[in-house]
């Protein structure tokens, strides 16, 4: 399978990539790892007619704490995350999501900008950054703006990313004290999207009640979704063995799973209710 | 059309290719390296796996013109005047291959994972060769090959390889 014709540009900088996309119109794409977009275009499921590849340009790979946040760079790999001594250290949730995330040789490729940028509720990304509260920053020839990741998902492969803009970094709120992060999804074999996953952040204050938490849910929603009434349900509680049951419940009811080759809706909403109530334990134990 | 300059195997080349080409057929066909397989072609089985800039890399999910200005690797730049490399070896001695079509994907990807980790657990190998499918030798005998070109390669004593049978 080869893709449709179009036109190739490399550039070197970021303004040149602006006036590239300018240039180029509605039909160009950004080209960074490549592993949603060239598989996308040999099924012929995508046909731009200009591809303008970002790997030329540097000082867009990083992963660094700074000013409270942890910041990715949009085109960092799935395999610079997991040999990063900083995540291994302090962002177990990457560890959990990265290893799940297709196989080695993909995430030698495959960028975290790309993976949220491409929009899609079966990518893992979307549902970790949902939990970890996590901004995303783009730009544009008029400069960056920062959009929440709550608000930067509309719709099938449809995100905040304008025509002409570039989603350049990915920030998330330090991890701080006293709290713990997990993530798993259920995969009928390695590298295949998820049959159901669940991120979790929980943190408490000296006293073991929960002061934080964030859910996001993998590929059981037409958009990443997060988890309100399952959050609210453990913010104020002492995470008792009720609460998380509570809460996992609560998942399970508020996701919107479809009957497909992975499983029948009833099978994948008891899969994010066990889930969810293992992450949140999991979680708890990493405080 | 468009002019790629890249390093094959140590060998400077200059090919002409459609912005579309992908890297995997112009290996294939236009540089006439046959071993680099086609398996699945939707990214899955492995068997196309090369080494580009020391990455392991499914080369059915590259474009050719991605491939400027990087070095790549294939089966055919594995031995050298001296002889096999030492995964080659690894594969020959504990039969790690049948039908030898995932072979060279899986000895490209396994160069990566022991380049990086010179004593992997056999967990660590059987997660290392996730993304490569073979579906004659059950994988045991791959680990084990992996295990011994390991062994080989930090100058550790060789593992035996003499057939287990359970
Ligand atoms: C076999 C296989 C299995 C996979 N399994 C999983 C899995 O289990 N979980 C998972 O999460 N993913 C999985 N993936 C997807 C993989 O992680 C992709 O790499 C990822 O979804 C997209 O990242 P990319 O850098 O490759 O983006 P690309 O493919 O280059 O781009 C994807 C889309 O995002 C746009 N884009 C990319 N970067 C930017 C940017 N900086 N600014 C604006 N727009 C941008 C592109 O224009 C394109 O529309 C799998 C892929 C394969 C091939
Ligand atoms: S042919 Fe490339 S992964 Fe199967
Ligand atoms: S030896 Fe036949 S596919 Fe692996």
């Amino acid at each position: 399978m080869i893709p449709e014709g179009f036109s190739y540009a490399v550039p070197n900088t970021l303004d040149d990539a602006f006036t590239l996309l300018k240039e180029f119109g509605e039909d160009a794409k950004i080209l960074a790892g490549g592993h949603s977009l060239i598989p996308m275009m040999k099924l012929r499921f995508a046909s731009p007619t200009h591809l303008v590849d970002i790997n030329n340009i540097p000082g867009l790979s990083y992963i660094k704490e700074e000013g409270g946040y942890l910041k990715i760079g949009a085109m960092t790999r799935e395999a610079d995350l997991e040999e990063s001594a900083l995540i291994k250290k302090k962002y177990h949730i990457f560890m959990d999501a990265t290893k799940l995330i297709a196989d080695p040789q993909v995430r030698n490729f495959g960028t975290v900008g790309g993976n949220i940028a491409h929009g899609d509720a079966a990518n893992d990304h979307p549902a970790v950054m949902m939990a970890l509260g996590a901004e995303v920053e783009i730009s544009s020839p008029s400069g960056k703006r920062t959009v929440s990741i709550d608000e930067f998902f509309f719709g099938f492969y449809t995100t905040a990313v304008q025509h002409g803009e570039i989603l350049t970094e990915i920030r998330i709120p330090a991890i701080g004290e006293r709290t713990g992060t997990a993530y798993h999804k259920l995969e009928r074999k390695v590298g295949d999207y998820a049959t159901a996953g669940v991120a979790v952040m929980v943190q408490t204050d000296a006293s073991g009640v929960c002061t934080k938490a964030g859910i996001g849910l993998t590929n059981v929603n037409p958009l990443p979704l997060r988890a309100k009434r399952s959050e609210e349900a453990l913010v104020g509680s002492r995470l008792t063995e009720e609460d998380i049951a509570k809460a996992a419940q609560f998942a399970a009811e508020d996701c919107n799973p479809t009957d497909d080759l992975r499983g029948s809706e009833e099978f994948k909403r008891d899969m994010v209710r066990v889930i969810t109530k293992r992450m949140i334990n999991k979680a708890i134990s990493r405080i | 059309m468009r002019e790629v300059r890249f390093k094959i195997n140590g060998e400077e080349k200059v090919v002409t290719v459609e912005s579309r080409t992908l890297l995997v057929h112009m290996i294939r066909e236009q540089l006439s390296m046959t071993g680099t397989h086609i398996g699945c072609d939707t990214s899955s089985c492995g068997a196309c796996t090369i080494l580009i800039d020391g990455k392991s890399a499914k080369s059915c999910t590259l474009l050719a013109v991605q491939a400027n200005g990087k070095e790549i690797i294939t089966v055919e730049g594995l031995a050298t005047a001296e002889g096999l490399h030492p995964i080659q070896e690894g594969f020959k001695e504990n039969h790690g291959l049948h039908c030898g079509f995932c072979t060279p994907g899986m000895m490209l990807r396994a160069i990566e994972l022991l380049e990086k980790n010179p004593d992997p657990t056999e967990e660590e190998i059987r997660w290392g060769i996730s993304g490569n499918l073979c579906r004659c030798t059950g994988y045991n005998n791959i680990v084990k090959a992996i295990q011994y070109a390991g062994a080989k390669m930090r100058g550790a004593e060789l593992p035996s390889t003499e057939p287990e049978f359970v």
